[in-house]
């Protein structure tokens, strides 16, 4: 079965999502991140969308499902790489992804992560 | 208003939904819609061929590209003989969703598009029309 790779960085996961996603690919992606939240008591996670030339509100949604999944387990979620014509057309479409922090790069998502996971 | 060619996607099963964005997507581009229209018109019809899969229960995209006066544009039109929207008004609303999803698809399609037709009633299927010039 086809899979979005998770990658182990430190205490943190990084999830790069690179191909264009259909549904299945979006719900495997949420139970593997989970699983691996739990399995290697990360403290954040950083999904980099650079490569998606799209963003509808289902993966919309499942970003969001993912952030409240990782707070839950007491985990931070960063959103990094959105590109500017899908911030827009995000906005339009009415999606604010509440509790979703976002970061311009991946370098910076993890300053942000650690600033986050370690301060507490 | 002119059409200068057309064609028909099927939608039936989730990978149609990526093979209409991808489609939507070359087609806009070879008539050289900027990037932001490209982006808000595959957006929208991302929304709506998955809404033609989960609530139609399976239909089609049908492709035409139009002119109309010194304006070119890509006209998309998504059916299904599926049970049709009961509550036209309600399904309009920022929102609300008869499923498990965020209830912004018909919404912001039409947000997302220059023009948007609904034609639905129960049991007789929906159909959606869109437009976006370029
Ligand atoms: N093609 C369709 N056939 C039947 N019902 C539909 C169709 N498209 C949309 N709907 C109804 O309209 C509601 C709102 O759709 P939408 O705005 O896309 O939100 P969502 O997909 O998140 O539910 C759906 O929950 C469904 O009840
Ligand atoms: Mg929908």
């Amino acid at each position: 079965m086809e899979r979005i790779p998770i990658l182990q960085m430190g205490d943190f996961l990084l999830v790069t999502i690179q191909v264009d996603m259909h549904d299945q690919l979006a719900l495997t992606l949420q139970d593997d991140l989970s699983e691996r939240i739990s399995k290697t008591s990360a403290r954040g996670v950083l999904i980099d969308i650079s490569a998606l030339d799209m963003v509808d509100s289902f993966i919309g949604r499942m970003i969001g499902m993912i952030s409240g999944l990782s707070r839950i387990m007491d985990a931070e979620t960063v959103l990094v790489g959105m590109q500017p014509a899908v911030a827009i057309t995000l906005v339009e479409l009415g999606m604010t992804l509440p509790g979703v922090s976002t970061a311009l790069n991946v370098e910076r998502g993890m300053a942000l992560l650690r600033e986050r996971a370690y301060s507490q | 208003m002119n059409v200068c060619s057309s064609g028909t996607q099927g939608i039936h099963i989730e990978q149609d939904v990526v093979l209409a964005r991808q489609m939507a997507r070359k087609l806009a581009q070879d008539r050289g819609m900027r990037l932001i229209d490209l982006t808000k018109l595959v957006t929208a019809v991302s929304e709506l061929a998955r809404n033609t899969m989960v609530y139609g229960g399976g239909g089609d995209m049908d492709w035409e590209i139009i002119e109309d006066g010194a304006r070119t544009g890509l006209k998309l039109t998504f059916r299904d003989e599926g049970p049709g929207i009961p509550d036209l008004k309600l399904a309009m609303t920022d929102g609300w969703t008869s499923g498990g999803g965020l209830g912004l698809g018909l919404t912001g399609a039409k947000r997302l598009v220059d023009d948007f037709e609904l034609d639905t009633a129960p049991g007789a299927g929906t159909r959606v029309t869109i437009y976006k010039w370029t």
